[in-house]
């Protein structure tokens, strides 16, 4: 994986880089010395490190503009970050690039119960939105792994997922409203608290462009109120085939439940080794399946899945009595990353979706690449929505090793889009997977891609070296080759 | 007037070279349903895409159905039913009010981003749109998102063709997520009841537990619905759905005593609210359709009535106001507008003029104007798809 390469005139205008910044963003907000810029060198995907050339924490959308209009001015790149915890390099730092932190846009500016909805600084957490307005009963759905520590800027710039985004959807369906920052400072509002904003929906693009588009600096999002029951049941298999049916025949039922995940062999005495959830270890499939909603109805529902787990041969049931039991269910697979850390000095986790139909095809497939490159895997997947997660387990001060892992994940993505899927269900592209975007799109598609970050940012100093496997000069993508009248089908029908 | 009927991607992309190769825009035209929704069009060609029809892929169990951009709504909806399933979004038919003829199909309803009632629990079209294949202006063939339920692979390009109206790309075909259709719906209604009351009662049903799919206020009713009622809808497994709708009727009994709608006169409530029936056939009336902040729903409705004779009812909790208009001078147009802004000018909503005269759609702005910056950003990204503005030219906006 190679960034574009620095250019040696930014590098050596540091300084005075710094000094403009902090004409910008007073007293601390400006970072320069070496040891304290490292602190930024990475994000979640600890394998690309990189410091910065400098670091600015701005705190108003006003600062965030003039940043912005001053690294236009001066050619300068631009790389924006939240919490720093995207699994795909999203906020990798450039040598010669301004890394502009939003940690002190942590402020919730409006809770609106009325309308259902919490108008939140992009650097305030994705818990800390639920944790607002958790005393009326009322949470933010999305629920990523890291949302304890990420950010809601960060989850609008990834479309971030999480366990129960298959009833409730993605942060791109829980957004309402945006304010962002252009490279030309221009600030742009979105939306506000109403559904339906007409023109061209600019804010669900925002939504996943992983930085490259705009600086967010307000986020408006639905809330929605706490469902009054929640319980799951725990559903041991003895193949990856009967719980793949499972999952189809609880779907083909009618059933879209709260939360539905799959762990595989490797994974189930990973989690059981670390956190004794009291997981069934003599099985190769364990499904989580949880219902959410009035009691008469999980109630009603966990009976029809309890039955249909029976005719697809589950190999033991477990139905959670009570809470306690319900979050131990899930204590498992909620550690599921730490455990597996804790049994190999490196993981490399991947990020695919695939029909579901093909799960018990590719998890083969994916045993089959492990023995080729000689690296062990766990596999945890959101079986409800077909996003799989293999756990790919290296040692990196071993030589040789964490180059083998990178090509067995491009190995593994590469089936996933091959049976009809996607690179990457809700970590984004970033670096980790830049390369790979010509196995799934022509370059017609990525050359129309980029002409829409034309469109916000003309100059291509927003988080370059990011989703585009080419960088190409906006010039360049928007000459049009007109054929003069040519008809290269003279029989297409004409009336 | 030429009429371009592509039978498939190369010869769509051929049709789009043609018209760009002689600057000559087209308006492109699905089923046709729906060309009297945005500002008229007046181009030398028809760009017919009727012939890319059909269901090309439907998975039941993997919740995601692939077809081409103009196969007819009904078919694709009489496929799901099959299967037990539905397009969650609740696409309207706007025929009634537009006076349109021809079939919807499920790219115009993505192209133009329309929902139903269930807009407030499900999404609108936007949300359920997964991926798509088409031809941009610049006459190239792309495509983007794919043909599962969670994927974040490149921009979503799919939002942006939602709402767009077929000003940056032709859709060729199109993947959309499907869910399963409940087992069992009933609506609660509560009669009797004034604006402001309605919205509060909406507001606190849908800040409730009881996952509310559906909530209007007719003032004049509407078929099996008395005037002054509040509708509200919930639906899922039976014994939830039953036990829901009995928690509604006794937790708001304080506001007025409930009756119930279940099955087909349930249906025909929340179709007539969808579709805007019941400010369909009032003749010359300009019809606006207003997406706010819907706590204001009420109070919105009653200041647009302070000035101009109205006929008007909500959707979407109080978040969609559908009020109808005289048609002279701008059709309110003004007032409404002003009214979205609110006392202070700093409200948000968005009005846009959905049924009018075509004189009148061409002498106001069919959308929410937009602020200078907003505006030059939404037409570099017309530019970005459409160079030299061949595709459904001026249907949104002036340059768009």
């Amino acid at each position: 994986m190679e960034m574009p390469l620095p250019d040696a005139g930014v590098l050596a205008r540091r300084e005075e880089i710094a000094a403009a910044l902090r004409r910008i963003v007073p007293g601390e907000g400006v970072i320069v010395s070496e040891p304290e810029r490292r602190a930024y060198e990475s994000d979640g995907l600890t394998a690309y490190r990189q410091s910065p050339l400098v670091v600015v924490l701005p705190s108003t959308t006003d600062e965030v503009a003039a940043i912005l209009r001053y690294c236009k001015a001066e050619g300068i790149k631009v790389v924006p970050r939240g919490a720093g915890t995207s699994l795909s390099g999203g906020a990798l730092p450039l040598a010669d690039g301004v890394l502009l932190g939003l940690g002190k846009f942590n402020r919730i500016l409006d809770i609106d119960y009325d309308n259902r909805c919490v108008v939140a600084q992009p650097g305030v957490t994705n818990l800390g939105i639920s944790q607002s307005v958790e005393a009326a009963g009322f949470y933010y759905a999305p629920d990523p792994s890291s949302q304890i520590a990420c950010t809601i800027g960060g989850n609008v710039a990834e479309n971030s997922g999480g366990v129960h985004c298959l009833k409730y959807g993605l942060t791109t369906n829980n957004i309402l409203g945006l304010e962002l920052v252009l490279t030309d400072g221009e600030v742009i509002r979105l939306g506000g608290k109403h559904l339906d904003s007409g023109g061209y929906d600019l804010a669900g693009v925002m939504t996943g462009s992983e930085g490259l588009l705009g600086v967010v600096t307000e986020v408006t999002v639905r809330i929605l109120k706490k469902p009054p029951t929640a319980r799951a049941l725990l559903i041991g298999f003895s193949t990856t085939e009967d719980a793949g049916n499972c999952v189809a025949a609880v779907i083909g039922a009618g059933i879209i439940p709260g939360g539905m995940e799959m762990m595989d062999r490797p994974a189930i005495h990973a989690a059981e080794a670390f956190v004794q959830a009291g997981y069934p270890l003599d099985v190769e499939a364990l499904l989580i399946v949880e219902l959410d909603g009035p009691a008469a109805e999980v109630d009603h529902l966990i009976g029809k899945v309890e039955a249909l787990a029976r005719d697809n041969r589950a190999q033991s049931i477990r139905i959670s009595r009570d809470e306690g039991e319900r979050l131990a269910f899930w204590a498992g697979r909620k550690a599921a990353f730490p455990a597996v850390g804790r049994i190999s000095p490196d993981y490399y986790c991947m990020d695919g979706t695939i029909p579901r139909a093909r799960l018990s095809e590719v998890l083969a497939a994916i045993g089959e690449l492990s023995k080729r490159h000689g690296l062990a895997v766990a596999n945890v997947f959101h079986a409800g929505d077909g996003n799989l997660h293999p756990l790919i387990l290296y040692d990196a001060n071993k030589p040789g090793e964490i180059e083998r892992a990178e090509a067995f994940g491009s190995d593994i993505l590469r089936l996933c889009v091959e049976v009809g899927g996607v690179l990457t269900g809700e970590h984004g592209v970033g670096v980790e997977k830049r390369d790979l975007m010509g196995v799934m799109f022509d370059e017609i598609d990525l050359a129309q891609q980029q002409r829409l970050k034309c469109a916000f940012d003309p100059d291509g100093l927003l988080n370059p070296g990011k989703v585009f496997p080419q960088l190409h000069r906006c010039a360049e993508l928007g000459r049009l080759h007109v054929h003069a009248g040519r008809l290269p089908h003279p029989d297409l029908p004409r009336f | 007037m030429t009429r371009l009927v592509p039978a498939n991607l190369d010869e769509l992309r051929d049709a789009v070279a043609v018209a760009l190769a002689a600057e000559e825009p087209v308006e492109i035209v699905g089923g046709g349903s729906k060309r009297g929704l945005g500002r008229p069009l007046q181009t030398p060609h028809l760009l017919d895409l009727s012939r890319l029809a059909g269901i090309r892929e439907y998975e039941p169990s993997e919740l995601v159905l692939t077809a081409g951009g103009a196969t007819p709504l009904a078919e694709i909806e009489r496929a799901l039913a099959e299967h037990g399933q539905m397009l969650a979004f609740e696409p309207p038919d706007w025929r009634g009010l537009l006076g349109g003829e021809g079939k919807a199909t499920l790219g115009g309803v993505l192209a133009c981003n329309l929902a139903g009632p269930r807009r407030i629990k499900a999404g609108a079209a936007r949300d359920h749109f997964l991926g798509f294949r088409g031809v941009s202006g610049r006459g190239e063939a792309f495509k983007a998102g794919g043909k599962v339920v969670k994927n974040v692979t490149g921009y979503d390009l799919c939002k942006l063709m939602a709402g767009s109206y077929g000003t940056l790309a032709a859709l060729e075909e199109v993947t959309v997520k499907v869910l399963p259709r409940p087992e069992s719906v009933a609506t609660v209604l509560f009669s009797g009841v004034g604006p402001a009351a309605a919205v509060r009662l909406m507001n606190a049903a849908l800040g409730s537990p009881h996952e509310v799919s559906g909530a209007a206020y007719l003032p004049a009713g509407s078929g099996a619905v008395p005037p002054r009622a509040v509708a509200l809808r919930v639906e899922g497994p039976t014994p939830s759905v039953a036990f829901r709708r009995d928690a509604l009727a006794r937790e708001y009994a304080v506001v007025a005593p409930a009756e119930f709608l279940a099955g087909a006169e349930s249906a025909a409530l929340w179709r007539a609210v969808g579709d805007a029936s019941p400010l369909a056939g009032l003749g010359e009336q300009a019809v606006w359709r207003i997406s706010v902040a819907p706590a204001r729903g009420a109070e919105l409705a009653e200041a647009i009535a302070r000035q101009l004779d109205t006929v008007w009812f909500l959707d979407w909790g109080g978040g969609l106001l559908w009020v109808a208009v005289p048609e002279a001078d701008d059709g309110g147009a003004a007032a409404i507008r002003n009214a979205i802004r609110g006392a202070e000018g700093r409200d948000t909503g968005h009005g846009t003029l959905v049924k009018a005269s075509p004189a009148l759609r061409r002498a106001v702005e069919v959308f929410e104007p937009q602020p200078p910056g907003l505006a030059a950003l939404s037409r570099r990204v017309k530019e970005a798809f459409d160079p030299r503005h061949i595709l459904n030219p001026g249907r949104m906006a002036e340059g768009l």
